[in-house]
């Protein structure tokens, strides 16, 4: 019965100005996918909404001169996938991204939502952290970046400061003999949420794999970024040996909880598995390029 | 009835409904409402059992807004201690499961309602209701509700003359166990668990009820039976059944579980107290918590077999979770589990045993597919310890027409055997698997099938067409396969018939739809009338052309003249009769209502093929094969319906479906993100292949095809993944975590 506002700025200075007077009472939405579910339930109240799709910046993809990508926070699953070469130089972060919910979900989901509602499970955010993606953040003191794996901070919580918003995502080019992928375990095969998740991203020279990042998802409070299981697979041929030691960082790497969606012990095994698998079409794909 | 004379019967018309479902126009329970309608929320207890010491609703009341207040106290009085039978259900359960009386049973069960004028202000005031309770300690599981420190749910249930949460007992008994087991050449005796599911409906309860000021009471709802909306709301309110008119909504799916009400009553109570139309709608999350699943359910399964495959004995143990009030289905449980099998000594036991979770509700073939889950799952073992096919093992002990069930009736006109045959000779049987981690299962499944009460009318319009009413709300193409008898009865096309499901006013007295028995039964009743209604045609023609009726024949939608006045006058069709009902002596229509008897047994046989990711755990449903004795198939593509989605239920009991509690005794589960039903990409094509050995005692050879689809899935795809693995699992469901974790310890084990 409290009344809510609701503000479809065409600016992002607008749209700051009005989220931060608002302090706290307010909530951004981009695709809604998550926003309007927590409010339906009735975990979130807000006092004022901001959409954010009404910005230019907020849902463009473009191509940087040198070579990487601009993508706005707000672009959908849907318009990122009809991209004409996004999906070519990026594959495993646009199958993480269209791998959220089903054809409906995809018309809204942005990877700016994925990445802000915080959850250890979001599809699309193990591939952006494998791609070493930065975020541009924007708020009362002005424009700043992050790496994506910092944005998060825990179920639920980023740290963006009061007022600020999620400008966009910027993709490093990609050397030749790249590749990236992902792939999340869930026990059906679409609606459902990621029991581990991981993203692979490496670049190969004469088979020896010289440049690596791994991230991984659902295991800890946020997505994880695995150092040791990059090294472990960066001056290999991805031999056996290299895998079983980029697979047992990748274990060793969760702090998993037990719930409803998986065992302590299935998800450190698993985290393994697909590890192993990820790196295997990640350098597949590299081997095409 | 001769097959290739058949227009309609066994043709796979348009169903009536299926334009207003595709384009959104069906209106289900929730599109309803009134001018001046208010709305209605639950307050639920926070806690999974506690004694309701007081409850203060007078800041709810004083909410500007808030219309009406509902507690248990506004009920007609039903003491806990005597029954009241209703059906399979009691009404002094039924009371305290819509509002709790003497104690809260579990996390979420109603403890009072409100209605204001709009859903808000009623939940707001919900929160101003003070309950002042004694929480008690709970158990949800069957092992904590029985253990000998339990706290009782009840104070006057006994068990062995202590109190108890034991509910109820059920024994089936034949021939001498002890006897049996000594003949056996192998005995294979395991323990299995499962875990109760819900039945899925996509449309949450939701009803609309209003209340006028001299009593007279409309209640619009999805449920399974307008009757039976009609009749609970009448008991718990005090209102006569004549004054209540219980009107069906289009209904999304009941599967057994809106063969009760939660919400009707306690919308006409506060109806009633506030004079206005009230609308209740649950969410998702209240229909997990608070509606019924079946049980979950542990038991003990023994069966003796000689060497050539003769099974000598079996015994089995059911212990089944009823919820919060008893009533599990023992009877589906113990009853049908051995009934496939002519097996000489038998001992099943069933077990209803109370706990601190939601009452369950019937869920097709309730507690059929719990024990044929344990049944078929030691026959495979037995057919692997003596070196048989699973199937052909099968086929040496079934039952055949003669034999006497373990429950007690004679099986008279049974398609058991042709079904299995039909099985083996499956091009999906005949097809060896080649895959590693690739199993097959194979499993059987027998239930009950009803007839009982049903009503109908046939009425011709004055431009001949055909209004067929019944009292059955229509949850698998009912409708459809009435106008194909009709059409076919009639000799008239398909497309005028109209069949309508009529309210408690407008229709006799229809019971359920459940147990498999709407088609079978009102087709019975539909038949008398439309033969009725033919016996006026021939008359009214008679009348016209001053013969004698019994000169008339009915043919082709058409009156004839015969025998010595063949040809004497032009035929004349249903429509010109329709015309001239007046002149001949009135509007033409018959009725019919009978307590139809007959109803005889189905049997299922389920081939499953799957293929195991063994790192990840993951089961893929590569080929499903449902062979199934359907009498006869009215409406195939139905048929085939009913069988593909009893499949579909089936794959997800045994894969992933399951209620999660926490710690604190309440669902963590209760949305379809975390109960993991089978999405469609989860399934391949469900195979069917339908066995038509029509019931001799009905009129057009229909048997009941609606539960046997469910009984034997959770054991063939078992039987399957341990196939695939050579590993045998023993708990539902086969979930990831739990195949990862049985292959590492088989692992571990062969590595000691
Ligand atoms: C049916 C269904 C299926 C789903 N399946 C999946 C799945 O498979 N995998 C998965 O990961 N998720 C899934 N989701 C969750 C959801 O769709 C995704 O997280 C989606 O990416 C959220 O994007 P959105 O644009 O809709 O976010 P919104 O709901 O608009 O926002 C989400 C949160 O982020 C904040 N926010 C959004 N944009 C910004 C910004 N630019 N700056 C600051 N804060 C911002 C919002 O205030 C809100 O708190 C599913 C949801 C549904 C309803």
């Amino acid at each position: 019965m409290t009344d809510m506002r609701y503000l479809a700025p065409q600016t992002l200075d607008e749209a700051v100005g009005a989220y931060a007077a608002a302090a706290g009472a307010a909530r951004i939405l981009a695709g809604g996918t998550d926003l309007l579910v927590q409010m339906r339930s009735g975990m979130v109240k807000p006092g004022l909404i901001v959409d954010i799709k009404k910005i230019a910046e907020m849902t463009a993809v473009e191509q940087t001169a040198d070579g990487g990508f601009r993508v706005g926070a707000a672009v959908s699953g849907a318009a990122l996938a009809e991209h004409p070469t996004f999906g070519q130089v990026w594959p495993g972060v646009l199958e993480g991204f269209n791998l959220i919910g089903s054809t409906q979900v995809q018309g809204r989901a942005s990877m700016g939502g994925n990445l802000c509602n915080g959850s250890p499970a979001a599809d699309s955010v193990p591939a952006l952290v494998a791609a070493g993606a930065v975020v541009t953040v924007q708020g009362p003191d002005g424009r700043r970046e992050l790496k994506v794996e910092d944005v998060p901070a825990g179920p639920g919580k980023t740290n963006l400061k009061p007022g600020e918003i999620l400008v966009s995502f910027t993709l490093p080019p990609r050397p030749k003999g790249s590749g990236d992928a992902y792939l999340r375990m869930i026990p059906r095969t679409e609606m459902d949420i990621a029991v581990v998740g991981v993203g692979v991203s490496l670049t190969l020279e004469n088979g020896v794999c010289t440049a690596a990042r791994v991230g991984l998802g659902a295991v800890a409070p946020t997505v994880l970024l695995v150092e040791d299981a990059a090294k472990a697979l960066i001056g290999s041929k991805l031999d056996d040996a290299a895998l079983d030691a980029a697979a047992a960082a990748c274990s060793a790497a969760c702090r998993p909880i037990d719930d409803k969606r998986g065992t302590i012990a299935y998800r450190t095994k698993v985290a393994g598995v697909l590890l192993k698998r990820t790196a295997a079409i990640a350098a597949e794909r590299a081997k095409g390029n | 009835m001769n097959d290739q004379t058949n227009k309609w019967i066994g043709k796979r018309t348009i169903r009536p409904d299926g334009v207003d479902k595709v384009t959104g126009r069906a209106c289900y329970a929730a599109d309803n409402s009134m001018p001046g309608m208010i709305w209605a929320k639950v307050l639920r207890s926070p806690h999974p059992h506690a004694k309701i010491r007081g409850i203060d609703t007078s800041k709810a009341e004083a909410l500007p807004g808030v219309k009406a207040v509902a507690t248990a106290k506004d009920f007609v009085e039903f003491p806990i201690d005597t029954a009241v039978p209703l059906g399979i259900q009691d009404m002094r359960w039924m009371a305290r499961n819509m509002l709790a009386h003497e104690r809260a049973l579990f996390h979420g069960h109603p403890v009072a309602a409100v209605a204001a004028t709009t859903a808000e202000i009623a939940a707001e005031a919900c929160k101003l209701i003070e309950v002042d309770y004694e929480v008690l300690p709970w158990a949800v599981e069957i092992d904590d509700a029985i253990a000998p420190d339990a706290t009782p749910l009840f104070d006057h249930i006994q068990f062995e003359g202590k109190p108890s949460n034991i509910a109820g007992k059920l024994e089936h008994k034949k021939g001498d166990i002890e006897a049996g087991f000594a003949e056996a050449d192998v005995i294979i005796e395991r323990s299995f668990t499962t875990r109760p599911v819900h039945q899925g409906y996509i449309e949450p309860h939701a009803c609309t009820v209003s209340v006028a000021a001299d009593g007279k009471t409309t209640v619009w709802s999805s449920s399974q039976g307008q009757f039976m909306v009609r009749a609970m709301t009448a008991y718990l309110t005090g209102i006569p059944q004549s004054d209540i008119r219980a009107i069906p909504a289009e209904i999304g799916g009941g599967f057994g579980g809106k063969t009760i009400v939660y919400l009707e009553p306690v919308a006409a109570i506060l109806s009633r107290k506030s004079g206005r139309p009230v609308k209740m709608v649950m969410t998702r999350e209240e229909v997990m918590r608070a509606t019924g699943p079946t049980s979950g359910a542990k038991m003990t399964v023994k069966i003796g077999a000689k060497k050539d495959g003769t099974i000598v004995a079996g015994q089995g143990t059911f212990y089944l979770q009823a919820g919060a009030f008893p009533g599990s289905p023992i009877r589906g449980a113990a009853g049908c589990s051995f009934t496939p099998y002519a097996i000489p000594n038998v001992l099943s036991t069933g077990y209803d045993v109370v706990c601190n979770r939601s009452k369950v509700a019937a869920y097709r073939a309730p507690g059929a597919p719990i024990g044929a889950y344990g049944v078929e799952c030691v026959l495979d073992e037995v057919a692997q310890a003596i070196g048989m096919d699973p199937l052909e093992m099968r086929l040496k002990n079934i039952a055949h027409d003669g034999t006497k069930a373990v429950h007690g009736p004679v099986f008279q006109s049974i398609g058991f055997a042709q079904t299995i045959e039909a099985a083996l000779k499956s091009d999906h049987y005949k097809t060896k698997l080649t895959g590693k981690f690739q199993g097959r299962g194979v499993a059987n499944g027998w239930w009950f099938n009803a007839g009982g009460e049903s009503s109908a009318q046939v009425n011709i319009t004055e431009d001949g067409n055909v209004v067929v009413t019944t009292g059955h709300p229509d949850i698998g193409g009912s409708r459809a396969s009435i106008a194909n008898i009709t059409a076919e009865l009639l000799g008239i096309d398909y497309d005028r018939v109209s069949v309508l499901i009529g309210d408690t006013a407008t229709i006799g007295f229809s019971n359920l739809t459940g147990g498999s028995r709407v088609l079978f039964a009102s087709a019975m009743v539909v038949t008398e009338s439309t033969e009725k209604v033919i016996e006026q045609l021939k008359q009214r023609a008679a009348k016209i052309w001053g013969i004698d009726a019994s000169a008339v024949v009915w043919e082709n939608g058409e009156a004839r003249p015969s025998g010595e006045h063949t040809g004497n006058f032009p035929t004349m069709t249903l429509a010109e009769l329709g015309a001239k009902a007046n002149e001949t002596g009135g509007p033409i229509g018959a009725g019919s209502q009978q307590n139809t008897t007959g109803a005889e047994g189905g049997f299922a046989t389920h081939i499953c093929d799957v293929e195991v990711d063994v790192d990840l755990g993951t089961v893929t449903i590569l080929r499903y094969t449902c062979v199934q004795d359907v009498g006869k198939a009215i409406h195939p593509a139905y048929v085939e319906g009913q069988m593909q989605g009893g499949v579909a239920q089936g794959i997800g009991w045994a894969l992933n479906e399951e209620y999660i509690y926490d710690k604190q005794g309440r669902v963590d589960n209760p949305s379809f993100l975390d109960y993991r039903m089978p999405v469609c990409s989860d399934l391949p094509m469900l195979d069917t292949i339908m066995v038509e050995v029509p019931n001799p005692k009905h009129p057009q050879g229909v048997r009941g095809v609606g539960e046997a689809p469910l009984v034997p899935g959770p054991a063939a795809v078992c039987n399957a993944v341990s196939n695939a693995l050579g590993i045998r699992f023993h708990d539902l469901p086969l979930s990831p975590p739990r195949i990862v974790a049985a292959i590492d310890a088989n692992m571990k084990q062969a590595a000691e």
